[in-house]
């Protein structure tokens, strides 16, 4: 494919942005390995050899009963099980052999342990591994803050778009519905929401979304608003074209420039908020590997303080990687480096 | 006698990221005391930098590979900040084009014209007040008592300019380097911004280098002209000379490039395309938390006006005339209130909907052709969108085929097609503009001061293109423009606006040679011959 001039011209001023561009790596291959976690830090093994036959424990729940066992669902983890398949054939793990919700049921001192050889970043306050649940953790506040963006990114720029490009009453309604909309208390629907509904993945994204989709229109709205009286748009509708097509084609490319640039503050706004509600624990529901718990347990035990140092960090790197690779975005995008 | 500013050998050149572009090459310049000094050119010929660079405004950006400016002696180029800080505005003082963002709008005109005295001089608040009104009057400001506490916006362009005259004149400098300073006016306005020049030069031996592409303000105004092309200085010499006999190629260009010839004659029995009956366009001016309705401006206030297949009704008016009003509302881009009757169909009844097939037969092409091609889209995708709307049968290789051969129609190259807009100058732009008006065949294509944005020669073949395509296909045209040349080029029927309503309307040549009423005649006058006729309640 070739690219326009400008589009080289922006991905010139996004790499001269070395720490913009450096964090748009690291964060990428922190996600490439955070993605398939499951490979990365497990309770079952990935593959396993017994009595010459292979089993996929990852993909597939074997009982017990397959390996000598009694209980419906193996555990891999069980000595017995471990000598039992080590006997009569081999098994690989993954490199850490937790999963989120593993407890280590011998560790070194009452949880949360500190750091060991087995347990890495120690383990929280029901024994579990706060590596596997970091790792975990990570893979789900980026994967809910880029569907929070997602969706709210198509909801905010639409209602943007009908704003300005229509105007006048339109225009008026609209910014008054959003700013009584604005000024609900978030929080107090949150918490009013959850006694209602058991809160999951997908009924947090629906609450956030109903109020996140505001941070774009602005934006969008005033870049319509300029747009609609250029002389291409007018010329677009002298040759008969529909309001929708010209809104698509011809005034929606402006303002994407603006929308992206917001992109990766909105991200991580998302993902702030999402660990804000983890934290005061009206979030995901319990045992989820969320970062906003693993704060609230480092702040309940501050006599572990791994646990506190950990949550600190892994969001730091996180939100410092999204605002640095923001503002090269913006550097990209800046007009009065793109020369044009 | 040594010259007031002798420039030699002049470079200007400008750093970017990837190389250096060279904006003025080697140009040599002397300007005497008293004398009005003409610098033509056409945009991007360097003639502005070469102003900015005697007070040493330019950029950072910029630079000097070679030359020396010398004024009154004294080398400017390197001089200290000192220096030429005491030089700006006192001894060298400049006016810009654009009188709307010159001044500050939140300082009353006193207070910006006393600044520019306190600057320089250490007078006592009664003795700058004192100066202040000698100043508006010297600029033709009337009244300059009561206009002191004006802000910028209770102004009027011309006046306004005349402001930016009296900071300019506020320290008797020795040169005021005047660049464009009426093109941004309307033809009677600059008439008279141009007599005050030429009554300072002759009162106060006032020295002045005016900046200007137009060469019937250099005829009118100048006593010797420098033109410039490309960065370099090709003909310097006296106005009668150069303008009587140009030596160098590019300034007989210069000279030829004015807008020429008449119109095809048509059929003057042909079926009229477009009809408009007490065509009204008003905006509410609302008041108060209600926003109860007070009054209207009258954009367009009454019009009646009938054009013919293959005929060129021309539209004339000053700024505020209401014409580009009038043009939109044709199309039905703006609410009007009258009969539009369009092939015989009142257009200003029917429904969006309905109005949508018919669009493809009355076509617009605006004045900035840097604005009204989407910078993201190919010129083939702009050429092909009225094809796409409203031939959605077409095959792609078909549209193809109809976008090629439209370009080519405009003297462009199929090839193009693939190109983006900003890798065009301004009046290709406006040729890819045209043929997306031309593409979908129309009966009728407005033409809203098609030619304002661009250069003098560029204009000339624009016209040259539109007349052709109209003996071509037989579209009748609706010409808006407050360029009177263009319009006696191009219309066989004139229609003279002015507030909304129709002053005069007749046949070209008959508006032009034997007008009726005194605000066509000063119009003509104003923007044939430069020359100021005083008409009653005229602004400024």
């Amino acid at each position: 494919m070739e690219l326009s001039p400008i589009t080289r011209r922006r991905l010139q001023n996004f790499r001269a942005n070395r720490r913009g561009y450096w964090s748009l790596w690291i964060f990428l291959a922190l996600l490439l390995i955070t993605l398939p976690a499951e490979f990365i830090a497990n309770d079952k093994p990935l593959l396993v050899k017994y009595q010459d036959e292979f089993y996929y424990p990852v993909f597939v729940d074997y009982p017990e009963s397959v390996f000598g066992g009694f209980l419906a669902t193996t555990d891999y983890r069980d000595p017995f099980i471990k000598d039992e398949i080590d006997a009569q054939g081999w098994m690989i793990w993954p490199p850490i052999q937790y999963s989120y919700q593993t407890i280590n049921k011998n560790p070194p001192t009452p949880a949360p342990s500190p750091p060991t050889l087995e347990n890495p970043l120690g383990t929280d306050d029901q024994a579990r591994d706060v590596l596997a649940r970091v790792i975990y953790g990570f893979r789900l506040s980026v994967l809910f803050g880029l569907t929070l963006t997602f969706f709210s990114t198509i909801i905010g720029v639409a209602a943007g778009a009908v704003q300005g490009y229509f105007g006048g009453w339109t225009d008026l309604l609209f910014q008054r519905v959003i700013e009584i909309w604005a000024g609900l208390p978030v929080l107090y629907i949150l918490i009013i929401l959850a006694s209602v509904v058991e809160p999951d993945f997908w009924w947090l994204l629906l609450i956030l979304l109903a109020f996140s989709w505001m941070a774009l229109t602005g934006v969008v709205r005033a870049e319509f608003l300029r747009a609609r009286n250029f002389d291409y748009v007018r010329a677009a509708r002298a040759l008969g074209m529909g309001n929708i097509a010209i809104m698509w084609r011809h005034v929606l490319p402006n303002a994407m420039v603006a929308t992206l640039t917001l992109l990766p503050f909105v991200l991580s706004a998302a993902i702030t908020t999402l660990t804000a509600l983890d934290f005061l624990g009206l979030g995901l529901p319990p045992g989820s590997p969320s970062l906003g718990e693993l704060l609230a347990q480092g702040r309940e035990n501050l006599q572990a303080p791994w646990l506190g140092i950990t949550g600190f960090c892994v969001l730091a790197v996180m939100l410092s990687l999204l605002v640095f690779i923001g503002e090269a975005v913006r550097d990209a995008f800046d007009p009065r480096k793109s020369g044009l | 006698m040594s010259a007031l500013l002798e420039i030699r050998d002049l470079s200007i050149s400008f750093r970017s990221p990837d190389d250096t572009i060279e904006a003025v090459k080697n140009a040599s310049l002397t300007i005497d005391k008293g004398e009005i000094l003409a610098l033509v050119g056409e945009s991007g010929s360097g003639k502005t930098v070469t102003g900015l660079s005697i007070p040493q405004l330019l950029p950072p950006t910029a630079f000097h590979p070679s030359g020396s400016i010398r004024f009154r002696g004294e080398e400017l180029l390197g001089a200290p900040l000192d220096l030429l800080r005491q030089l700006r505005g006192d001894r060298i003082s400049m006016i810009f084009q654009e009188p709307m963002t010159s001044l500050n709008p939140l300082h009353t005109i006193e207070k910006q014209i006393s600044e520019a005295i306190c600057i320089h001089k250490k007078t006592s608040p009664e003795q700058t007040r004192q100066r202040v009104l000698e100043l508006m009057q010297l600029v033709g400001l009337h009244d300059a008592g009561h206009r002191l506490t004006a802000y910028p916006h209770e102004l009027s362009g011309g006046q306004r300019q005349r402001v930016m005259i009296a900071i300019a004149l506020a320290n008797d400098p020795d040169i005021l380097i005047a660049d464009e300073p009426t093109t941004a006016l309307d033809v009677t306005i600059q008439a008279q911004i141009l007599q005050l020049l030429k009554d300072l030069k002759n009162q106060l031996g006032m020295t002045v280098l005016l900046i200007t592409h137009d060469l019937g303000v250099v005829a009118k105004t100048a006593d010797r002209v420098a033109v410039m092309t490309c960065g370099e200085i090709v003909e310097t010499g006296p106005v009668d000379a150069v303008l009587q006999s140009p030596q160098h190629a590019y300034t007989r260009h210069l000279i030829e490039a004015e807008p020429k010839g008449n119109p095809v004659t048509p059929d003057p029995e042909a079926d009229i395309v477009m009809e408009t009956r007490d065509l009204k366009v008003h905006f509410p001016i609302t008041k108060g938390i209600l926003r109860r309705t007070v009054d209207y401006v009258r954009a367009v206030d009454g019009i009646d006006a009938t054009i013919r297949r293959g005929h060129t009704a021309g539209i004339v008016g000053e700024s505020g005339s209401g014409k580009t009003a009038l043009g939109l509302a044709l199309l039905r881009l703006t609410r009007s209130r009258g009969r539009i009757v369009f092939l015989g169909q009142n257009i200003n009844q029917i429904k969006t909907r309905t109005l949508r097939p018919l669009r493809r037969r009355m076509q617009v092409v605006f004045q900035d052709p840097y604005g009204s091609l989407s910078p993201r889209m190919t010129v083939g995708e702009i050429v092909g969108e009225g094809l796409r709307i409203h031939e959605p049968g077409m095959s792609k290789q078909e549209r193809g085929e109809t976008i090629s051969a439209a370009l080519e129609e405009v003297g462009l190259d199929a090839f193009t097609q693939d190109r983006l807009p900003h890798e065009f100058s301004g009046g290709q732009r406006q040729r890819v503009a045209i043929a997306r008006a031309m593409v979908l065949k129309p009966d009728i294509v407005i033409l809203d001061e098609p030619t304002s944005a661009l250069d003098m020669s560029v204009q000339a073949r624009i016209i040259d293109l539109l007349r052709d395509l109209q003996a071509r296909h037989h579209m009748a045209y609706l010409f808006i423009s407050h360029d009177l040349k263009v319009v006696r080029a191009l219309s066989h029927y004139v229609i003279v606006m002015r507030h909304g309503r129709v002053v005069e309307e007749g046949p070209t040549a008959t508006i032009f040679d034997n007008p009726a009423e005194d605000y066509t005649r000063s119009l003509m006058a104003a923007a044939l011959n430069l020359e100021v006729v005083e008409v009653e309640s005229s602004n400024s």
